[in-house]
């Protein structure tokens, strides 16, 4: 397994001319390992479907290097690329079958007729297509037009698979059972993907690493779990999941790897990482809802006052007013817990290790 | 309930409804009568002239056309101009097309405005500045022949040159709406699956551009096959039906065999008119919405952009080099002989032609709001309504569009001549009969943009101005209205182009009393003043500018923001 085996370098792509000028990626780099599905996740705007379009060849880089195997590809055109990519609106061509579609661009790597025929049916089962060769892209249901696209992409072989918002056209229900279907085939083939989205959801279930865009520029590379748990900057920590923010002061350092958080008033033991707080600093908490505890009030706590209680069914949601910042509390499985009303006064309590600390930063 | 009966009680009930709405059932029964006496009734009469001699039914016309080359052969060199001039422009139009859709060209809009500019001049105008260009006396002439030696503008060379300036265009508006309807990213899927552009090309843009393709050559194939204007002068020795037909009537006054001949024109045209709508239509895999799709691919070959651009420029040079033409010919003395610049052409034009720019403004202005009206209750009839015959009364007042001019002015001349049972009083020689024919030959663009326009406006639109609390009259007056307006205007606009540029059928119906400015440039050049009548086409380009800015800027100050409609199709 390579490790390196697809690579963007400094990625830069400047759109417009002149003094009128948009710079939609900026100084991107990621490295993606062969077999890996690497999601670029970002609001719209953030430059993930521009990266997608310069690994496929669509738009050149302003500067920066790719890399596939090895193989610099930075300008080779997109015909000649070892990628194929699932279009978001899948680009199926409405005047071919089903099975010519699929056979397209094997027809023109000039493969075999029988050869064709043999690659394509495989495909077509695999994915699920079986029956509907002759048909036209016309008669299909969305989803079936979406494995259409998946398999004219798959079966080329890429070295590198990409997909465009792959589910964006499909309903709800079709898009958790589809990005499913899409994950399982991706592990069974091993093939290796970039795969652009901008549902978290998405990015989350199905990827081994997600790579957080904003304003072209990448917020952060690292796995499902450490994105949500450990975000490396405000922005990704807003982006993923519900974040409570709260402002403290480092007190004082118990030892090495342990400091006293003041939060208001209150003190917290915190283990971090070895030296990598300063005494008095100001830092920016983040506090996940689920991590939050609720009791009624007792004296020399940080407590607040409900303003809002939502019964969902599953969880409790509150909303708590705590010296003028609100904390937004879930709590699981309300049956087995307190429940509290608007009004009420509350204590407020989370354990140390659910407390991410980040370096002060203002909120956008 | 059985099937008929169900069908019976819906008619019923349509019959009730329309009951209720007499004003309506009135102008549904109105509009009938008139398609019928303005549309099918002259259509008949061609027919019914072509079938009788002496009074008896007759089939020796078509015995005679058929049997004697000098009357068949007209059909054959029409055939044979229609093919050349649609295979060309169809060409044309595609290239420029995929120019402007489909590569970087720079100066698109400037591109864009040149190649259509000839839609919007009288057609015959091309053939003019053909003359000035590479006639007898033309300007290139000794230059050409010391190339190629000996030639004639006059005939099937110059024709198909002609025709493919004039109506090139069309073809390049429809491919221009096909190709940018073709979303790119099915081309950019083809490359990125190891097409090369060429193979890109060859199967994915070239076979969904076939039906736009198709259309395109179909429609160009009829407009130039009727065309009677540049034949006119321009065919010299090249027969074409359009021009016999109307020597026939008016030479040899032998209405019978005019007729026929009108026939003979009509049955090919009208063919290519209905396998472009009911049949070609069909085949398209692209709806042309007008709504631009994403960006096209980037960095193109050098052997793409070269021969594409070169295309277009040499396109828009020709059409610079021969309305150029027309402006340095209308100030010389005496084209061919005395080449110095007077402005005596103009002022003799004025002197000659005032009562035919009067007639011809006059005509056109009281024509052009009629059937922009007429077109708009005829569209919201077969959109909004339910009632029997609805199809019908599209399929006639359509028909105009597919008949040649030819046919209609012969039509009109043998059905208003006389009082008939059907239409008690005579028009031959008066106003109206230019002004009904010039309404009901233009309303199919008036009711293209009306049906274009009411289908834009999407019922829930209307019904949340009610909903949010205006009566029905303020979400006509604050919704509706404003958004049919620019649709309307543009229709308007181009039905006064075509009133002021109109010939082909015209120049039956016009009198002493009662000419056009058209009719009267055509006089200029049969009497060789090629001077003269390239000043007054050059005022009429100018009338029809400002007309159409008028409209331009009424229609910015209605409908802000909303679309026009195109003209062709």
């Amino acid at each position: 397994m390579r490790p390196d085996y697809l690579v963007l370098r400094s990625l830069v792509k400047v759109f417009g001319t002149g003094e009128n000028t948009f710079t939609a990626v900026d100084n991107v780099n990621v490295e993606v390992q062969e077999g890996e599905l690497v999601t670029l996740l970002g609001p719209s705007g953030c430059g993930k479907t521009t990266t997608l379009r310069m690994i496929s060849g669509f738009e050149i880089p302003t500067s920066g290097e790719i890399f596939i195997d090895g193989e610099d590809v930075s300008t080779t055109p997109p015909n000649q690329r070892p990628t194929t990519m699932v279009f978001q609106n899948y680009a199926l061509f409405p005047h071919l079958t089903v099975f010519e579609n699929i056979a397209y661009g094997l027809k023109i790597r000039r493969d075999s007729k029988e050869n064709i025929r043999k690659t394509a049916e495989k495909i077509m089962l695999l994915v699920g297509l079986e029956g509907l060769a002759e048909r036209s892209p016309a008669q299909l249901s969305g989803g079936q037009q979406q494995r259409v696209s998946l398999a004219r992409s798959l079966v080329m072989e890429p070295k590198v698979l990409l997909l465009d918002e792959p589910l964006s056209n499909l309903d709800a229900k079709l898009r958790v059972s589809t990005r499913l279907e899409i994950r399982k085939l991706q592990q069974r083939v091993g093939i290796t993907s970039v795969y652009v989205t901008h549902d978290q959801e998405e990015a989350m279930t199905l990827s081994d690493r997600v790579v957080i865009m904003h304003q072209g520029k990448i917020m952060q590379i690292g796995t499902p779990q450490a994105i949500y748990a450990k975000p490396a900057n405000r922005f990704v920590a807003d982006f993923i999941g519900k974040a409570n923010f709260l402002e403290g002061r480092i007190g004082s350092l118990a030892s090495r790897n342990e400091i006293v958080l003041d939060i208001m008033g209150q003190k917290f033991q915190v283990l971090v990482q070895p030296d990598s707080f300063s005494e008095g600093a100001r830092v920016l908490l983040v506090v996940r809802p689920e991590s939050v505890n609720l009791e009624p009030k007792k004296p020399d706590t940080l407590t607040g006052t409900v303003q809002e209680a939502v019964y969902l069914g599953s969880q409790m949601v509150y909303e708590v007013d705590v010296a003028k910042n609100i904390i937004t509390v879930e709590v699981a499985n309300p049956q087995e817990h307190l429940v509290f009303k608007a009004g009420e006064e509350v204590t407020i309590s989370f354990q140390g290790k659910s407390l991410h600390i980040l370096p002060y930063e203002e909120a956008h | 309930m059985t099937g008929s009966n169900r069908k019976r009680q819906e008619i019923i009930g349509n019959l009730r409804l329309l009951w209720k709405e007499p004003l309506l059932l009135v102008s549904i029964i109105a509009i009938f009568y008139f398609l019928m006496i303005f549309v099918l009734f002259p259509l008949f009469m061609v027919f019914k002239t072509s079938l009788i001699v002496d009074k008896q039914f007759d089939l020796s016309n078509y015995l005679a056309i058929f049997s004697k080359k000098y009357y068949f052969q007209p059909f054959i060199n029409s055939m044979i101009l229609g093919v050349l001039a649609a295979t060309a422009g169809t060409i044309l139009g595609f290239v420029f097309a995929y120019a402007i859709t489909r590569t970087p060209l720079p100066f698109k809009r400037f591109f864009r405005m040149t190649a259509t500019f000839p839609i919007i001049s009288p057609p015959f105008v091309i053939a003019l500045a053909a003359i000035l260009l590479f006639g007898r006396a033309g300007s290139l002439t000794p230059y050409i022949s010391r190339i190629i030696g000996e030639y004639s503008i006059y005939g099937l060379g110059g024709l198909v040159l002609v025709e493919t300036i004039a109506y090139g265009p069309i073809a390049f508006l429809v491919l221009y709406g096909v190709l940018q309807a073709i979303d790119p990213a099915l081309e950019e899927a083809a490359m990125d699956l190891g097409a090369s552009r060429a193979r890109v090309f060859a199967t994915v843009t070239l076979p969904l551009a076939v039906p736009g393709i198709a259309s395109a050559w179909l429609l160009v194939f009829i407009e130039s096959m009727a065309d009677f204007g540049n034949p006119m002068v321009l065919s010299g020795n090249f027969r074409v039906l359009s021009v016999q037909a109307f020597l026939q009537i008016t030479g040899m006054y032998d209405l019978s065999r005019g007729s026929t001949l009108a026939i003979l024109l009509l049955v090919p045209t009208i063919t290519a008119f209905f396998i472009q709508k009911y049949w070609v239509a069909r085949k398209s895999y692209v709806t042309v919405t007008g709504q631009p799709t994403g960006a096209t691919i980037k960095r193109l070959e050098w052997y793409i952009k070269l021969p594409t651009y070169a295309a277009c420029i040499l396109f828009t040079g020709i059409v610079f080099l021969f309305y150029g033409m027309l402006i340095w010919g209308s100030f010389q003395t005496l084209w061919g002989v005395d080449a110095t610049l007077t402005l005596h052409n103009y002022v003799e034009m004025f002197q000659v032609g005032k009562d035919y720019i009067i007639d011809s403004l006059a005509l056109s202005t009281l024509a052009t709001p009629i059937t922009g009206i007429l077109g708009m209750f005829i569209a919201f009839l077969v959109i909004r309504k339910k009632f029997i015959g609805r199809a019908t009364m599209e399929f006639v007042s359509m028909l105009t569009f597919a008949v040649p001019g030819t046919v209609v002015g012969i039509g009109y001349i043998l059905a208003f001549n006389q009082r008939s049972a059907l239409f008690p009083f005579v028009l031959t020689g008066t106003a109206w009969i230019i002004t009904t024919l010039l309404i009901f030959r233009n309303m199919p663009v008036g009711i293209r943009s009306g049906i274009a326009a009411l289908q834009q406006i999407d019922p829930s639109i209307e019904e949340a101005s009610t909903d949010l609390g205006a009566s029905s009259n303020k979400t006509f007056r604050k919704i509706t209205l404003p958004m049919i307006a620019p649709a309307f205007f543009s229709g308007l606009a181009f039905s006064f182009v075509k009133a002021m540029t109109a010939i082909s059928a015209i120049i039956f119906v016009v009198s002493g009393r009662w000419n056009l400015i058209t009719v009267a440039i055509l006089g200029f050049v049969d009497n060789s003043q090629y001077a003269q009548a390239a000043a007054m086409s050059l005022l009429l380009i100018v009338i029809v500018l400002i007309a159409l800015s008028i409209i331009q800027i009424l229609v910015g100050r209605i409908g802000k923001g909303a679309r026009t409609v195109s003209i062709v199709n």
